[in-house]
């Protein structure tokens, strides 16, 4: 395992900047994670660190030596790619030993066979090992394609998107089984998604992208909690951030702050500002208050068994507001 | 009791489709058919009027078709009794088998220019076919128009520079020159067909590839190769079957050496004309090789190898 570095990369597709200007360092064991929208820049990111993208300019390091020039095979990392991209002409099992059989590793049969072992046995797919590709469920490919880069011990685990074509359940049970591999290996992970859950239930860093620049680096608490602008505010947190114009709920707003952001929990019930319910929706663990207050739209949270009903009117008031300015920018 | 399903044809129009299947092989069949009968007829029924479809069958086409024969006196016969059962067959003209004939030969040439003309397309087929597929190749619609152009005119249209330019190069009557003029009408074909089949297999694999471990040829050879063995297959066996029932350019450029089975078969003459069983023969073991090579290929012609591997 290593930590990879990338300094003032950038990348263009013709007249699109995928990436621009990136800085960024995943530090030796970490489980980071990219979140941004699609076309953001995270996936080109994966892909430059791979070396299936050749850089504009900048370097890119792995383990303190720099990879620009480098083939994919040379670099030492491995991929879960978005879509399962299991080799479909061979089984289970020669889809997980075509990493150790390459001419770079070139494992013996035996190892081979101990480590597809172990791996099938971690991903909960040894009976299937016998099995062609095509057979699986998309459960048990995409297990396969993860599976296909832990038999190796790479500089670095790269994911893009591995669990956004599984259905809930599957990716619920996945996330923990990501978490744990990565705790049980000590591997270093760059993960990409657009997932708020899994890059807070997973990550040890986010990273937050738009449009091709890093906007924001840090824990998911430090993201959630200290966001630098709005756009980082509104990618996390579900229901999203209220965005208000200041002084609405009469908090006291420092010099320049134009907008008042509140995250739903932060918004205190009994005094302050009138304001009536529009909907209220019981999500069974959550209950969701969709208010209005002088014609703007608020969303804040109940108690799961509350008596409110469209028509009632309560008073709010914020509680740890975020402050931005004119262009979005956190003002503290 | 039926249900009624939008997918699924009813039993009656399966029914319908199934008569008109057979109906149209049963159609198409009869000249085949019709070929493998007259081998095993004698001269006089493959002529007869109205035509015999219950004969006595012999072996007496296939024979002809085989050997070289002469007439012999009376005195001679006597004296040398027929030795194998295709000498019986030969004695009842008064005849002698002397020696094979060239059919075995033609034969020969149209298996060794037909399956390497059809291995060099193929392969070569492929690995442009890959290019133009994967790589940012400068002007590659223009090439890739330029190749198929080759085709916009019948070959024969060239025939009279190709015949010129051959004698020139010493390539005419040669299994080289044959293996080169039918590979250069059916790389067209080859590199446009395997074009499409590599188009379809996603680039994903072969950078999965790269990422596991191996060079850009590495992950050519064993991940796009296997996936691709279906157009492969059927790219072949349209290269052989142009390759091997090629006849104008194989009557105009060979002769002695090279002559492929095509316009050899034709000029096997008999007893006061052509000798139709020998030719029907010599058709019937023609048309083998191509059958068995499209039979052996057939399971790859079917589609769904790579059928869900990939989410799209």
């Amino acid at each position: 395992m290593a930590d990879v570095q990338l300094r003032n990369v950038s990348k263009a597709f013709g007249r699109t900047r995928a990436v621009i200007d990136m800085d960024l360092t995943v530090p030796d064991g970490s489980f980071v994670v990219l979140l941004g929208p699609t076309g953001a820049g995270k996936t080109t990111t994966l892909r430059l660190i791979a070396g299936l993208e050749k850089a504009d300019a900048g370097d890119i390091e792995i383990g303190g030596r720099r990879v620009n020039t480098d083939t994919p095979a040379q670099r030492d990392v491995a991929m879960v790619f978005q879509q399962y991209s299991l080799y479909p002409h061979m089984s289970v099992r020669d889809n997980l030993a075509f990493p150790l059989r390459s001419p770079i590793l070139n494992t013996p049969e035996a190892e081979i066979t101990r480590k597809v072992q172990e791996v099938a046995e971690v991903l909960h797919i040894p009976h299937k090992l016998d099995n062609k590709a095509t057979e699986l469920s998309g459960g048990e490919m995409q297990r396969v394609s993860i599976g296909r880069a832990l038999v190796r011990d790479p500089a670095i685990y790269l994911m893009d998107e591995p669990l956004s074509s599984l259905d809930a359940k599957l990716r619920a049970d996945l996330r923990i089984e990501l978490k744990r591999i990565h705790a049980e290996l000590a591997a270093t992970l760059l993960y990409v998604t657009h997932d708020q859950i899994e890059a807070m239930t997973m990550a040890s860093h986010v990273g937050v992208l738009d449009r091709g620049r890093l906007v924001q680096f840090g824990t998911p608490r430090e993201i959630y909690e200290n966001p630098r602008t709005t756009y980082v505010a509104a990618r996390l947190g579900q229901p999203r951030i209220n965005l208000l114009p200041v002084g609405l709920l009469g908090e006291a707003a420092p010099e320049g702050a134009q907008r008042v952001g509140l995250r739903p929990e932060n918004i205190r019930h009994g005094a302050g500002r009138d304001a009536t319910v529009v909907r209220v929706e019981h999500l069974g663990d959550q209950t969701r208050l969709h208010l209005k207050l002088a014609d703007h739209d608020v969303i804040t949270l109940a108690d799961p068994h509350t008596p409110l009903s469209p028509g009632e009117t309560i008073q709010i008031a914020a509680h740890n507001p975020l402050f931005f300015d004119a262009r979005g920018a956190r003002i503290t | 009791m039926s249900s009624f399903s939008i997918t699924e044809p009813s039993g009656r129009s399966k029914w319908f489709a199934g008569t008109l299947v057979v109906l149209y092989a049963l159609i198409t069949m009869v000249p085949l058919v019709w070929i493998m009968l007259t081998g095993f007829k004698s001269p006089a029924d493959a002529i007869s009027y109205p035509p015999k479809v219950v004969f006595d069958p012999t072996l007496e086409g296939y024979v002809n078709l085989f050997t070289t024969r002469t007439r012999q006196t009376q005195d001679f016969l006597a004296e040398n009794p027929p030795v194998t059962w295709a000498d019986e067959i030969v004695r009842q003209y008064d005849m002698v088998i002397v020696g094979p004939s060239k059919f075995g030969e033609r034969f020969m040439n149209s298996v060794i220019i037909g399956f390497g003309s059809t291995f060099l397309s193929v392969f070569l087929g492929t690995l442009a076919a890959y290019a133009f597929s994967r790589f940012k190749i400068p002007l590659a619609d223009d090439l890739l128009f330029f190749i198929l152009s080759t085709r916009m005119m019948p070959p024969i249209a060239v025939a009279i520079p190709i015949f010129l330019m051959y004698r020139q190069l010493g390539l005419s009557d040669t299994h080289l020159g044959m293996i080169l003029l039918y590979t250069a009408v059916n790389i067209s074909l080859a590199v446009w067909l395997l074009k499409g089949f590599i188009d379809e297999i996603p680039r994903e694999y072969e950078e999965a590839a790269l990422i596991d471990g191996y060079t850009r040829f590495q992950a050519f050879y064993k991940v796009v190769l296997p996936q691709a063995a279906t157009g492969i297959a059927s790219t072949a066996i349209f290269c052989l079957i142009f390759a091997w029932n090629e006849y104008a350019f194989a009557v105009l450029l060979t002769s002695a050496t090279a002559q492929t089975a095509p316009p050899f078969i034709p000029t096997i003459i008999g007893i006061g004309g052509l000798d139709w069983p020998a030719v029907a023969a010599g058709a019937t073991i023609f048309l083998l090789p191509v059958m068995v090579f499209t039979i052996l290929l057939r399971k790859h012609l079917l589609r769904g190898i790579t059928f869900g591997a990939v989410r799209k």
